[in-house]
């Protein structure tokens, strides 16, 4: 079995702070990171090979300096890695990004199983995976939290969904999303890093995924980006105490004062 | 501070402290307070590769020597020393098999501890014997083709919870010193079982128990080296192992310092942070000063042991009384920087204090180091030419 996972590096958002004139993300020394769902994603696929034969993939779309982050999961065991950088690739949103990836995929064209994590703490949008799924005609689930295997040709997975668990029966080759249920990120072992440290990473540029330039990057884009700004802070909170039954008629109070339909 | 280590020595210490800052400090709280052994981190070390860094490739090792073994400890140690110690104390077990035993031992002992599948216990000491091994009462007697141990091995780090025990019995006492043998002894033997688990005032994650031996019969395949050399094995064994202990106390020495600098930094009194006053800086530059010192003697001798000089014992010993004594004044002066907050066990700095102590202790106390010390340089200034007097 062949499994692709796509990654994303980001910067690690517990420090990042808001220019307040610009409201743009200040970048400057804030250290990259793999996107923590895409982790769980790694995980996911090292947790099928562990117990079948299996070839992990990791590719991850970005500049020349997102190869540290594909070191960094073939350091927790994933088998090869894949760089899809060009400079034509700049500005791209979640469709310009997701033809890029899907082009990649179908340059592989042997996968039987692609992995994304949920979303990304960055952008948070979540589209990345149904979109590639949608251009390579393939199913896909998301929110998934566990996968089996129950013959050659199908998966069975589970979706955490708001009003329970679904459980589907998905035939392979398929895109699925994973959240944190899958199990916890494994530490990279010193063998693996060793190997990820000396590792020569391809890298696939449009000329290599047989892509146009206006299919990708900022001219390949649906959607632009036109301004960030951080939400106003507020300082109209209430803090309700005292045992559950009075800040229950507190709460219900104050909920009638403010006139909240329903109440 | 530059050691020229090599790309692979730095992955180690990268590798090792990415596990104590997301596995281990998390948890040893917990674990201090619960004496509860460290399995999961045990585990998580053992997918690592860590527990083979000394140990050859052909073993199923990462082919490293005592400064790997050294780089990772003390990176774990940063953390807690009694994780790190159930760490070590498996290399502790595994050097008389690596050193002296039998290629048929080493072939199916050595890539277990390696792989971390099983851990390694070393059992020397008894009630009657700690500093004085000669005391040793536990005896193996031969019976065919099997030697028969009987005894009570005490305070055995990893008790219980190991499988694979390096374990030293008197097989003849006429012999004095050459009348001691190591033998393996499992888990699962019959006839060998475990006493009570100690309850210490450190390094409480880790276990301290008593090896009990009743007519517990081993094949004689199962002795390490030939019979007689079980002393010069205990002796090599700790000459190997000192370094590790060392960097035990300059791992705790230096995450002490880290705490207490940081807090400094951060502690307001009388209009400033508390770093502004020159009593703190002072204490904070002695801290700094000694970690510094006992990591380069650490590393200086774990450089020149990986070379298999002919005798090692003083800078081993030189190396665990050093790192030791500091750990236990650099952890020290932590509590006192911290003042109130570090008398309290919501801060890691108590527990820091409480786990150093052990470094002045085990593996031969910081007293029987000084020992060795004074005797080699008695013998090394006995063969001096070149005299002033």
């Amino acid at each position: 079995m062949h499994i692709v996972v796509c990654i994303k590096q980001v910067p690690d958002t517990k420090n990042v702070r808001i220019d307040p004139d610009t409201h743009t993300l200040v970048r400057q020394g804030v250290e990259s990171i793999v996107n923590p769902f895409d982790l769980f994603a790694v995980e996911a696929a090292l947790k099928l090979k562990d117990v079948n034969e299996a070839k992990i993939t990791v590719i991850t779309m970005g500049p020349p300096q997102a190869s540290e982050a594909l070191r960094d999961v073939m350091s927790r065991g994933v088998d090869e890695a894949i760089l899809l950088s060009d400079r034509a690739f700049a500005g791209s949103d979640t469709w310009a990004t997701s033809t890029t990836l899907a082009a990649a995929v179908r340059k592989m064209g042997d996968v039987d199983l692609i992995l994304c994590g949920k979303q990304a703490i960055d952008g948070d949008t979540a589209q990345v995976g149904p979109e590639m799924a949608t251009l390579l005609d393939i199913p896909y689930a998301t929110f998934v939290k566990a996968i089996d295997i129950p013959d050659t040709n199908h998966l069975k997975v589970s979706r955490q969904t708001d009003e329970g668990t679904e459980v589907w029966k998905i035939p392979k080759p398929c895109l699925l999303t994973v959240i944190k249920e899958v199990g916890e990120p494994r530490l990279p072992s010193l063998r693996h890093k060793m190997r990820a440290k000396k590792a020569q990473i391809p890298s696939w540029g449009i000329a290599e995924l047989g892509l146009e330039p206006e299919e990708v990057g900022l001219s390949g884009s649906f959607t632009q980006v036109v301004r960030v700004f951080s939400p106003p802070v507020r300082d109209d909170r209430v803090i309700i105490e005292g045992t559950v039954a009075e800040q229950a008629e507190q709460l219900y109070n104050l909920l009638k004062e403010a006139k909240v339909p329903g109440i | 501070m530059d050691y020229f280590l090599t790309e692979e020595q730095k992955m180690i210490q990268e590798l090792a402290y990415q596990i104590a800052r997301e596995k281990i400090r998390p948890v040893k709280g917990e674990l201090d307070e619960g004496e509860e052994f460290p399995w999961e981190i045990m585990t998580v070390l053992a997918q690592s590769d860590l527990f083979g860094l000394y140990i050859p490739e052909e073993y199923g090792g990462m082919g490293g020597g005592i400064l790997e073994n050294c780089l990772a400890i003390e990176q774990l140690a940063r953390e807690c020393i009694g994780i790190a110690t159930s760490f070590a104390a498996s290399g502790l077990g595994a050097y008389p098999i690596l050193l002296h035993g039998s290629e048929e031992l080493k072939q199916e002992y050595l890539p277990q501890i390696a792989s971390g599948k099983r851990l390694a216990a070393f059992g020397l000491t008894e009630s009657g014997a700690g500093s004085d091994v000669s005391g040793i009462q536990t005896t193996a007697v031969k019976d065919g083709d099997h030697y028969i141990l009987n005894g009570t091995k005490q305070w055995i780090t990893n008790g219980g919870e190991s499988e694979i025990y390096s374990v030293l019995a008197i097989t003849d006492r006429t012999k004095g010193p050459r009348g001691a043998t190591f033998f393996v002894v499992e888990k699962d033997d019959p006839g060998f079982s475990f006493g009570k688990k100690e309850k210490k005032l450190g390094i409480r994650a880790s276990s301290t128990r008593e090896l009990v031996f009743q007519d517990c019969r081993i094949h004689k395949d199962r002795m390490i080296g030939r019979e007689g050399t079980g002393f010069i094995a205990a002796m090599k064994t700790f000459d190997k192992s000192r370094p590790g202990i060392a960097a035990l106390g300059v791992g705790l020495s230096q995450g002490a310092l880290d705490i207490s600098a940081e807090y400094a930094r951060k502690r307001v009194q009388f209009g400033k942070p508390i770093i502004s006053f020159q009593a703190i800086q002072h204490k904070l530059a002695d801290m700094a000063t000694r970690t510094e010192a006992s990591r380069a003697l650490v590393y200086a001798t774990a450089r020149h042991m990986d070379m298999d000089p002919p005798d090692s014992s003083k800078v081993a010993a030189m190396c665990k009384l050093f790192a030791g004594d500091v750990a236990m004044q650099v952890s020290t002066e932590a509590v006192q920087i911290l003042g109130g907050y570090g008398y309290m066990q919501d801060y890691p700095v108590e527990k820091m204090m409480r786990d150093a102590k052990i470094l002045q202790i085990y593996e031969g106390t910081n007293e029987i180091q000084r020992n060795i010390i004074g005797q080699e340089l008695n013998k090394e200034y006995g063969r001096k030419k070149d005299t002033f007097f």
